[in-house]
């Protein structure tokens, strides 16, 4: 019992320490990669390679001014940077990192809860992100977070429904909702379910870009019109919880298409973590690749496209599979 | 104590907690969060029911999308908080109401008193342990099987519900409309400018 | 059901403690100035003009509540999801069915002119 208790706290510092790791070195990613395509190079005064950068962000923001303006909603706004960054880091519950191995003569499984409905439990953890979000636009008292969080909130559930419908095909094809299940039947390139749904897997990454606020869908932090969004009154370490939050998003929704699409750890040679981080790292790369490739949609492109063309082509994706898995 | 008795006495204790203070609360975005706060304690003890998928749903649906509507509407009337919204109560004295919601105690207690604590079983209520009791192929097969009529109607309760939210919807649209613009924040009235 | 539930547990606490000890520092650590102007809110340096207590489009209610509907219906698309291959077609017909009346109320939504947005 004790033993168990251990192993799950230590196994949960580990994730924790690598999710939020893998944030402030998505952020460096992000800028090294934005900076190349756009002909600069990006970071490279702190450290070689300017790879200390994230360090150098994060405590400089640890040290900066912490201003609550004065019409604010005060419990609401010093709770809403939490609740953004708080179910972010849920989603890592249920994500399988690598296979089970032994350490020390402990049987350790990789990872942290083995849930029998991994993937609606991720579905649930998403919808409780917005949260966050509105109250943050609703405490703050400027026209720009209230304008912000509402334009956030209406693109997060309208895309959230097309979000969930576009992993049904995924699990008509595998019948479980356990991602250790989902993983086990995708071993060997030829099994990884992006071969039998790859409109499902286009559907799920612009679902999934629109969810997280990013681009081109992110109108609620759209800087020529809104200032910062829901965010701008913001400042110091609760602005970096919504922006660590932001990003931590970012890796779930890349860890969950990994598992459900390319195999999660699976993969010959290298160790399974590897992998999982190689395919993860390549996710983000195509965020930021997207980011610098198009444009922002205009508010009622990105509603007309969520409601209009997204959800009627998931429904149909997930009934065009049902008829294919009864053939 | 075991952990996982810990557990439920914990997360039991959060849930009646987060429930009492979101009806007496007087600032609605507080209440609203204090019934997240016991929807996600009451989703714990499904989970430990073994009921995962009854605690995800729990969560999705109502945490996730009806709660999102409250607050919407919390938005859209502009409540603060701090303005006092009137007291609409109907009028009788506040011993009645007392009085009224200790009844309603009372018949509550005894309903469940009687059916979990001394019903069949010795004490405790025995669970129908049908195979796979609670997982989601369990509540699958009973939807999908013996429960299939009221599966179907529920499509066409949605479908109801659709029409009404966008025939009130669309009543309060006009109404807002004549009501020289009330509605500020988004340009729908200028339809001839492209 | 211990060993699924308890680790989830942890990492709510974890991430929650996380969340508090950051703001927490950067209130102690960061650096304080008058305040002054600084708790207005941000207009670009301009006098801020017009509140916020303008009430929000009828719009954003009316798409709150499409999405716990149609949230609904996926829902029930999970369950049917995993035991599609056992149902076989007589399941298949059955969400046919389903899918189609609430797809009656999604043209009806359109044909309404309901999602527009201008």
């Amino acid at each position: 019992m004790l033993e168990m208790v251990l192993i799950t706290l230590i196994k949960v510092l580990v994730v924790v320490v690598a999710v939020l790791t893998g944030c402030a070195y998505s952020t460096y990613m992000e800028r090294k990669v934005l900076g190349r395509l756009q002909n600069r190079i990006g970071p490279s005064y702190a450290g070689p390679f300017g790879l200390l950068q994230p360090l150098a962000d994060g405590l400089k923001l640890i040290f900066k001014e912490d201003i609550v303006p004065s019409n604010v909603e005060r419990i609401t706004f010093a709770l809403a940077p939490m609740i953004a960054f708080i179910p972010a880091l849920l989603s890592f519950a249920v994500i399988p990192f690598s296979s089970d191995f032994e350490l020390f003569g402990y049987h350790i499984t990789g990872m942290l809860s083995d849930l029998n409905i991994g993937i609606l439990f991720i579905f649930a953890v998403t919808s409780l992100g917005v949260y966050g979000i509105v109250l943050a636009g609703w405490s703050s008292g400027s026209k720009y977070s209230l304008l912000g969080g509402l334009r956030a909130t209406a693109q997060m559930i309208s895309y959230e429904v097309a979000y969930g419908l576009s992993i049904i095909g995924v699990i008509l094809i595998a019948n479980t909702l356990s991602m250790r299940e989902l993983v086990a039947i995708q071993e060997g390139i030829t099994n990884w379910i992006i071969w039998k749904q790859p409109f499902g897997f286009l559907l799920y990454i612009t679902a999934a870009i629109a969810e997280t606020n990013r681009a081109p869908f992110d109108l609620p932090e759209a800087e020529s019109e809104l200032v910062a969004g829901y965010h701008t009154e913001y400042s110091s370490m609760r602005f970096s919880m919504f922006f660590i939050g932001e990003y931590a998003n970012m890796l779930a929704v890349a860890s969950v298409g990994t598992t459900l699409f390319f195999g999660g750890w699976n993969g010959p040679f290298l160790p399974p973590v590897l992998w999982f981080v190689i395919k993860v790292v390549a996710f983000m790369f195509c965020y930021i690749w997207l980011r610098a490739t198009f444009p922002r949609l205009r508010y009622d492109q990105l509603m007309n496209f969520g409601w209009k063309v997204l959800f009627p082509l998931a429904l149909l994706n997930t009934m065009v599979t049902a008829a294919w898995v009864m053939l | 104590m075991t952990l996982d008795m810990f557990i439920f006495v914990f997360s039991a204790i959060v849930a009646v907690f987060g429930a009492t203070m979101m009806i007496s609360q007087r600032n609605p975005v507080a209440a609203v969060l204090y019934l997240i706060v016991s929807l996600v304690a009451q989703a714990v003890l499904y989970v430990q029911l073994g009921s995962v998928f009854m605690g995800a749903v729990l969560i999705i649906v109502y945490a996730g999308a009806i709660l999102v509507l409250f607050v919407f509407v919390i938005m859209m009337l502009n409540l603060r908080g701090k303005e006092d919204l009137g007291d609409n109560s109907p009028p009788i004295s506040r011993a009645t109401k007392y009085i009224i919601s200790m009844l309603m105690v009372a018949e509550f207690v005894f309903i469940v008193h009687g059916s979990v604590f001394s019903g069949p079983g010795g004490g405790m209520l025995e669970a129908e342990t049908v195979a796979g009791f609670g997982s989601v192929e369990g509540i699958a097969k009973l939807l999908f099987t013996r429960y299939l009529y009221p599966f179907e109607l529920t499509s066409i309760l949605l479908l109801s519900a659709v029409v009404g939210a966008v025939v009130m919807a669309k009543r309060r649209e006009i109404h807002e409309q004549s009501d020289s613009g009330s509605v500020s924040i988004d340009n729908d009235s200028n339809e001839g400018v492209k | 059901m211990f060993e699924t539930l308890f680790p989830i547990i942890v990492l709510v606490t974890v991430a929650t403690l996380i969340a508090g000890l950051l703001v927490t520092f950067s209130i102690v650590l960061g650096r304080r100035t008058k305040l002054g102007k600084k708790t207005e809110p941000y207009e670009c340096g301009v006098e801020p003009v017009g509140t916020t207590k303008d009430p929000v489009p009828i719009k954003f209610y009316l798409v709150a509540v499409l999405f716990i509907l149609f949230d609904i219906e996926v829902i029930f698309l999970y369950p049917w999801a995993v035991i599609s291959r056992q149902l076989g077609i007589f399941g298949f017909v059955e969400m046919v069915i389903f899918v189609i009346i609430l797809l009656v109320g999604y043209f009806y939504v359109l044909g309404q002119g309901a999602l527009k947005w201008d």
